[in-house]
């Protein structure tokens, strides 16, 4: 972990980097298929953090771009497979949503294998654990995303070009 | 979080060991010397059993002295315990919606192996709780008033059973059954394991009782089309398909089957599993319920051609019960709970090509066997081969189409008992030797060892080995005519040629072919194999993940008739217990529009599958009716100006625990 906490709830221990993946899975397919995967001990990468949503519907993209933008090296989406979403059809617009997200970060320059949208019924726990490996793998191939770090540099290029354009001017003045 | 929009939090993180399961994998003395370092958490604790009643006693305790109002509990999975704490922070006086879980049990302990990232994601997650809850507001529980009529579907013995116990609590129900009868696969049996009674003896007072039951409403011979609403309501559409019999009318005397056209039956009867005939015009079995006649259009000439002499019409001239013209017709019911309970299919032996089903006229199922064995069955309980000869040596294979990589891998529970029933009565009825070839003999259950017992005493040979194949291949004048095992015996370590008359193929249980409609039907989900999803594979067996919705039998996993009748009345119970409660509280997590902010883009209106979003036109702003949102959230995360928020689940809640899982990463 390069970057120093700041906020006073952080950890701090360091750790060397791994990937963290943030994902989001319905309470009534994925996030249930992950509880089978537990009681069923289909152990799985530990580089996972799950948030509970009622339907994957409820996935704004924001929350993805959130995720990137606080650290996430990689988002999965888990919801029901069409046809048997909770809520008749949420997870269709989870996927259109998800396919103009993808676009979306293609433009940001974020790879393709950050994001995943995969369908986990409540009795596929062996697939939760699939799931996670490959993402976990993948992602770790791609390497950390760290735009947290980026924005700083950005930030940094920006208030240094601002500076330049501020002493030519003064420059400019005298 | 230096900001306290809700006046002081004080929140108090709890850290449950769960005995060993999580406090083996976690450490959770460091989880809880943790959580008490991060902002507003006033009190943080780890407890052998978070769950226990001291376990509890503790949170209220703290809630008490330490005015604490946000409890953040890291135990297991918020679908087993979170209704625990919310009532323990109830008890305590706190609004139950301030209290947050933390899944470090289903979704870290028993996940990983290693200690140390177990302990590092358990502190991200409780993070993220920590700062999630802060936002939390109180919330209170809706009520949904609950119909007290049942509906149930299928009309085999679950379904009867279920049925019967619901009617006799006072709840009218309805059983709606596809086929012309109610009896299901139970009625095509001839005796029951292990008592040997005879299953019809013990099932037709069970389809009286449904016939005569002032509470039930029966139909047969329709199907549920569509099903709308929910726990409470459930508007569902039955079709009933036309018999071209008046079930008012018939009243079962048969004439009109004696005078039919056809002088001899010429039909497969499915009853007898084609064993035997029937004519277009038949009564499945004589003890059908309801005890009415119907005809298949499939094969009656008047239903076809329009040119018959209606001999069938002449002999029911007085009640005038046949009617040619009957349309199909549709019953919209509301029912406040629904048990399924649609049973099975038995596998198709034809996709084992090497047991010669369908190619060896003498190699039957069990469910054909029944049928021979059967009194009122296609040969009156001779049991004879197809060409009508008594058999001198029979061969019973177990575990076709189960516990098979190549077709299904599940254990089908019956069909070891099954097989050693048939071994007994085939032994009884001709005297034959049986042979049962087992990869394993399963006899669990009340008495059933002791059957097994009494049918190796019977002198029933039992040979341990997958049969290779059913050969009709003779090798030596020994199997001239026969046909022949060929078994690897791994008892004795040889492999072995049987000779036998006749072979039964103890075939698997599969889900209904249409379960995957019925499933979706009814938005109930399936496990892997196809059958029908419990809600917990322990604790609540009959329940579905869809309130208000019950599985019962076969439909739910194989089980044999004791096990269906238990699961049936506990699908009764659970349906009882729901209407007699009255009502159903519902999780406040329903989304609202903060007009302020709402633009009247009007997006969020067809995304919603339950048309709980209106557009006021006067105010020019949406309006979400809270009684028809089911709490999705797609209109929140649809609303381009944020300004549709969801309870439970708003965008600062969810943001919060976004940036609590990160807040190491950044």
């Amino acid at each position: 972990m390069e970057d120093k906490p700041v906020a006073t709830d952080k950890l701090s221990t360091s750790r060397d980097w791994e990937p963290l993946i943030v994902a989001f899975f319905c309470n009534w397919c994925t996030y249930t298929a992950a509880d089978l995967a537990g009681v069923s001990r289909m152990g799985y990468d530990p580089n996972v953090r799950v948030i509970r949503v009622m339907c994957s519907g409820r996935v704004d993209p924001q929350f993805v771009l959130d995720a990137f933008a606080h650290g996430a090296d990689g988002v999965l989406i888990g919801g029901c497979h069409p046809g048997d979403c909770h809520y008749v059809e949420g997870n269709y617009k989870a996927l259109r949503r998800y396919l103009l997200l993808k676009r979306l970060l293609r433009e940001l320059g974020i790879e393709e294998g950050r994001l995943r949208l995969e369908w986990i019924a409540a009795s596929e726990g062996e697939k939760v654990s699939k799931t996670i490996n490959e993402m976990v793998e993948q992602v770790r191939a791609l390497g950390p995303l760290r735009l947290t770090r980026k924005f700083k540099e950005w930030d940094a290029e920006l208030a240094a070009l601002e500076a330049e354009a501020q002493s030519e001017e003064v420059a400019a003045h005298a | 979080m230096s900001e306290q929009k809700n006046g002081e939090v004080r929140i108090g993180v709890y850290v449950c060991h769960c005995g060993a399961n999580i406090a083996d994998t976690v450490d959770v003395k460091a989880v809880a010397e943790y959580a008490a370092t991060l902002p507003g958490v006033v009190v943080a604790r780890d407890y052998k059993y978070m769950c226990s009643d001291p376990g509890q006693e503790l949170v209220q305790e703290d809630i008490r002295n330490l005015s604490l109002n946000r409890v953040v509990v890291a135990a297991c999975s918020p679908s087993l315990h979170e209704n625990t704490f919310r009532g323990a922070a109830e008890r305590a006086g706190l609004n139950p919606f301030f209290v947050q879980m933390v899944n470090i049990r289903e979704h870290d302990s028993w996940v990983h192996s290693d200690r140390e990232a177990a302990t590092e994601k358990a502190k991200d997650l409780v993070r993220a709780a920590v700062r999630r809850v802060y936002f939390h507001k109180p919330l209170e529980k809706r009520r949904v008033p609950i119909h007290s009529e049942v509906l149930v579907v299928g009309g085999g013995i679950a379904g009867i059973h279920a049925a019967l116990t619901v009617a006799n609590s006072g709840k009218k129900v309805y059983l709606v059954e596809r086929e012309p009868t109610i009896g299901g696969h139970m009625a095509q049996y001839d005796k029951t394991f292990p008592t040997l009674d005879c299953a019809a003896c013990i099932l037709t007072p069970k389809m009286s009782a449904v016939k005569a039951h002032p509470n039930i409403t029966l139909w047969t011979y329709s199907e549920v089309v569509s099903v709308d609403g929910s726990v409470g309501d459930y508007k569902v559409v039955v079709k009933r398909k036309p018999r071209y019999v008046r079930e008012d009318l018939c009243v079962g005397c048969l004439q009109c089957i004696d005078t039919c056209v056809f002088k001899e039956p010429k039909f497969d009867d499915e009853f007898n599993m084609g064993l035997s005939k029937r004519k277009p015009i038949y009564i499945p079995f004589p003890q059908a319920t309801p005890k009415v006649v119907v005809i298949d259009p499939e094969s009656c000439i008047q239903l076809k051609t329009g040119k018959c002499k209606k001999s069938c019409l002449e002999a029911c001239v007085e009640r005038g019960a046949i009617d040619f013209d009957q349309k199909e017709t549709y019953e919209e019911i509301h029912v406040g709970s629904i048990i399924i309970a649609t049973g099975f299919q038995t596998f198709d032996p034809r996709r084992m090509p090497q047991y010669g089903y369908g190619k060896y006229p003498n190699v039957y199922t069990t469910l054909e066997v029944e049928r021979l064995v059967n009194a009122s069955g296609p040969t009156g309980g001779q049991v004879v081969t197809r060409d009508g000869r008594v058999p001198k040596s029979v061969g019973i294979i177990l575990c076709v189409g189960s516990r098979d990589e190549n077709t299904n891998r599940w254990c089908s529970r019956v069909c070891c008992m099954t097989s050693l029933k048939l071994a007994h009565l085939i032994k009884e009825h001709t005297g034959a030797e049986v042979f049962i070839f087992y990869i394993d003999m399963r006899a669990a259950g009340k008495g059933y060892e002791e059957f097994y017992q009494r049918v190796l005493n019977e002198g029933v040979h039992f040979v341990r080995g997958r049969v290779a194949e059913i050969t009709d291949w003779a090798l030596d004048p020994s199997e001239e005519g026969k046909l022949v095992a060929r078994v690897e015996d791994t008892n004795t370590g040889f492999v072995r040629r049987i000779p036998l008359d006749m072979v039964v193929l103890a075939v698997g249980l599969e889900p209904q072919p249409d379960a995957l409609n019925v499933q979706r039907l009814f938005g109930i989900g399936c496990s892997m194999d196809g059958f029908f999803l419990e809600k917990h594979p322990k604790l609540a067996p009959a329940p579905t993940y869809t309130d208000g919705i019950f599985i019962a039998g076969v439909c739910h996993g194989p089980k044999d008739i004791p096990d269906t009748v238990m699961q049936a009345g506990y699908a009764a119970a659970e349906a009882i217990a729901l209407a007699d409660t009255g009502y159903f509280e519902l999780e406040p997590n329903t989304a609202y529009i903060v007009e302020e902010e709402c633009s009247g883009c009007k997006s969020c209106i067809p995304l919603c599958p339950y048309q709980a979003i209106s557009f006021n036109e006067e105010k020019k702003k949406a309006f979400i009716n809270e009684v028809l949102c089911k709490g999705c959230g797609t209109c929140v995360a649809a609303c381009p100006s944020g300004s549709i928020k969801q309870n439970l689940f708003e965008d600062e809640e969810i943001f919060s625990e976004i940036e609590g899982v990160l807040a190491y990463a950044q």
